[in-house]
């Protein structure tokens, strides 16, 4: 039963490694849970959780996993070995448990349980349960430690009464971004190479040379390594994009960052792109397509941020533009494929929850351009898109837009 | 500002029952434990504490923006070793004095064990963890420069931590246990304003109390005041002997309180609301 445990786990998205459950049973077999569910609680979080906003997901899974057990450990490892005993009820499991369960090798695994409890039973009874392999304990097993290592908070609530009352639930953060975040996002989008001028003393070759040379200094030069990504960076604004102004300046800051990229630059839209892009949000100095196009290499990556929709005239009519231009002679849609078939690496990221992309314009732009919704995990796999390519995620039904 | 290094010395710490369970489970696996949790939340001197718990000797390293993971282990001071060849001599030619084992070199070729703080490791680039797991794991690392293998005599009591969440990653976060230290509640924060200042009166201490969290739960509040600016401020209202029940209107010596003028201002408009 304790193998169903992990599966509770993992049904609740906590993604416990094997590595890490091996961890507990280690814990397990050193007494360290303290033959109680309390502890068995804390432990199996300390082991297995690392991140306080899944604390949540584990108070959770906890209590429904646990709700009906018995306190008692001996209870405990009584279900557990008949639920490893009993084939029947390793039946009652999911197919996808099932399937999980078969990478694991439950033989092995059984094997280890049995041989931890019987460990921990005699380990237990010696009474030496803090001593371990590794040495002693830095605190007290209650009350003041003689150094001056206080106790303070806790208290007789039980691992029930912790998880029941989800604490930790202001924690979870599902979907916010911070600017740090999406830095550490950002930082998957390189490529690192000595390049230019010999312009950073190579010091250990310097000394070596200067070592061979008896002392006679012998300076050497060598270019500096150095991130080669080039980015452009293409934001919409105004209008429904206003909501998420503060999403895209926090990815602005981010990309923006001094020395992250070879050669960084940003421009501006609203709502479609046509024959110009702006160097200011308020639209005031317009940079023509044509000489964006021109003046960009073409492994430059192309990173357009921007909710994609739109009235479907103003993609796919000319003079759809609802905004600056009366008089766009392509479509907006057209426009958006001339971007796309210059630039060798390009992604879209969108701040609409993906489930509400299909039906909408996204549908004909995310075919033009990899769409990723601009969350932790959308930016993570569009940075991987820019770096290494592979297949654009299919949005829809993209075919009912063209003709 | 008081120097709050007096205290850290005393062995004086106040932890929650999970804390202190985290600590011994790190230490019975011998295990990295990864501390997260606000600034100001006893991080760092928790582990001077362990250190002095256990009677062992603390290794600090604390991580920069800059901080490579081989620098832990050691630099080859290459321009030492330029300038002596200058004048020539013996040294010059064995590389191994030019050889500065980091901390947690120093941790690895002990001949007892010790505690290692490696502070704020999120400061660091997104490899740094990474990088340090192969060491970690093996308890062991060469020197390139001279091909010395160094192998640990005694597993060092590791603790790791971070302000920041989720930039670590998998592969380092699997091989650690873990503990988020959540911002103490009234009642430890009590305890703990009390090691500082043990002679601080009880109706005083509450009072103090009330504008603290009632300033940290003041919405759009930028950069909330933490443990340390709580002491800070204590310690700056008993010097100038300002005795809080007694002031009406503004907060007293608010500024070690609110670092941000953003702040200041957003809590004086709210005064005059
Ligand atoms: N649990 C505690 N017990 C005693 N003092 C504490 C505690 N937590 C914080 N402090 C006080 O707050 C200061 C900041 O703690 P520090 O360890 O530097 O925090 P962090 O590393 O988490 O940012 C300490 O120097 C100490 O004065
Ligand atoms: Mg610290």
């Amino acid at each position: 039963m304790f193998i169903d445990f992990l599966f509770t786990l993992r049904a609740h998205k906590l993604n416990v490694s094997t590595h890490e459950w091996m961890t507990l049973m280690e814990a397990l077999a050193k007494g360290l849970h303290d033959s109680s569910l309390d502890g068995f609680y804390r432990l199996c979080r300390t082991i297995c959780i690392k991140d306080v906003a899944q604390y949540d997901a584990y108070d959770q899974a906890f209590a429904e996993y646990f709700r009906d057990v018995a306190r008692d450990a001996a209870a405990m490892t009584q279900q557990l070995q008949d639920w490893l005993n009993n084939p029947a009820l390793r039946n009652q499991l999911t197919d996808e448990q099932r399937a999980a369960l078969q990478g694991l090798d439950i033989e092995k695994l059984r094997e280890l349980f049995e041989q931890r409890l019987r460990e921990q039973k005699e380990r237990h009874d010696r009474g030496n349960r803090w001593i371990g392999t590794g040495g002693s304990s830095p605190f007290g097993s209650g009350g003041e430690h003689p150094t001056g290592l206080r106790i303070g908070g806790g208290g007789g609530r039980s691992a029930m009464q912790v998880a029941d009352e989800r604490r930790f639930r202001e924690y979870r953060k599902d979907v916010i971004l911070d600017v740090r975040q999406i830095d550490v996002a950002l930082r998957g989008l390189r490529r690192l190479g000595r390049e230019g001028a010999e312009e950073e003393l190579d010091l250990d070759e310097t000394v070596d040379k200067t070592c061979k040379n008896a002392g006679e200094i012998d300076v050497v030069f060598r270019p500096p390594r150095r991130n080669r990504v080039k980015v452009i960076l293409l934001m919409d604004v105004g209008g429904s994009m206003d909501p998420h102004s503060d999403l895209m300046s926090r990815i602005f800051t981010a990309a923006s960052r001094s020395g992250r990229f070879a050669k960084f630059r940003s421009y501006y839209f609203h709502n479609c792109i046509y024959q110009a892009v702006y160097e200011d949000a308020l639209f005031r100095k317009p940079v023509p397509v044509a000489d964006l196009l021109g003046n960009s290499d073409r492994d430059e990556k192309l990173v357009i941020v921007g909710d994609a929709l739109m009235h479907p005239a103003e993609l796919l009519e000319p003079g759809g533009a609802s905004y600056y231009y009366s008089n766009n002679r392509s479509t907006g849609l057209e426009w958006l494929r001339r971007l796309g078939a210059h630039f060798r690496s390009a992604a879209w990221l969108n701040p609409e929850p993906e489930r509400y992309w299909p039906g909408t314009t996204i549908e004909p732009i995310a075919s033009v351009f990899g769409m990723w919704q601009l969350s932790l995990d959308g930016i993570n796999a569009a940075v991987r898109h820019l770096v290494r390519g592979g297949p654009k995620p299919v949005v829809g039904n993209p075919a009912r837009w063209s003709g | 500002m008081t120097n709050f290094d007096q205290f850290s010395g005393t062995s004086t710490y106040i932890a929650s029952d999970d804390l202190r369970h985290a600590v011994n489970v790190a230490v019975a696996l011998e295990k990295p434990l990864l501390l997260r949790g606000e600034p100001g939340t006893g991080k760092t001197l928790l582990a001077e504490n362990v250190a002095a718990a256990l009677g062992l000797p603390l290794l600090r390293w604390h991580v920069k923006s800059t901080t490579k993971a081989r620098d832990g282990l050691y630099v080859y001071d290459t321009v030492a070793r330029l300038h002596d060849s200058r004048f020539g001599g013996d040294e010059v030619k064995n590389i191994e004095h030019y050889i500065k084992l980091g901390p947690l070199g120093q941790a690895l070729a002990a001949t007892s064990r010790q505690v290692l703080l490696i502070d704020e490791i999120d400061k660091a680039d997104i490899e740094f963890p990474n990088d340090l797991l192969l060491e970690i794991d093996a308890m062991r690392f060469r020197i390139d420069e001279t091909n010395r293998d160094v192998v640990a005599a005694h597993r060092p009591v590791v603790i790791i931590t971070s302000n920041n969440e989720k930039e670590l990653p998998d592969a380092f976060l699997r091989r650690c246990v873990f503990h988020y230290i959540e911002f103490p509640n009234r009642e430890l924060m009590a305890k703990i304003v009390r090691v500082h200042h043990p002679k601080i009166e009880s109706a005083v201490l509450d009072h103090a109390l009330d504008v603290f969290f009632s300033l940290r739960g003041t919405p759009k509040i930028r950069k909330r005041p933490t443990t340390s600016e709580l002491i800070d401020w204590i310690c700056a209202l008993n010097k100038a002997g300002v005795d809080l029940k007694k002031v009406g209107g503004g907060i007293p010596f608010l500024g070690t309180l609110l670092k941000t003028e953003h702040d200041v201002e957003l809590l004086g408009k709210r005064a005059k609301a």
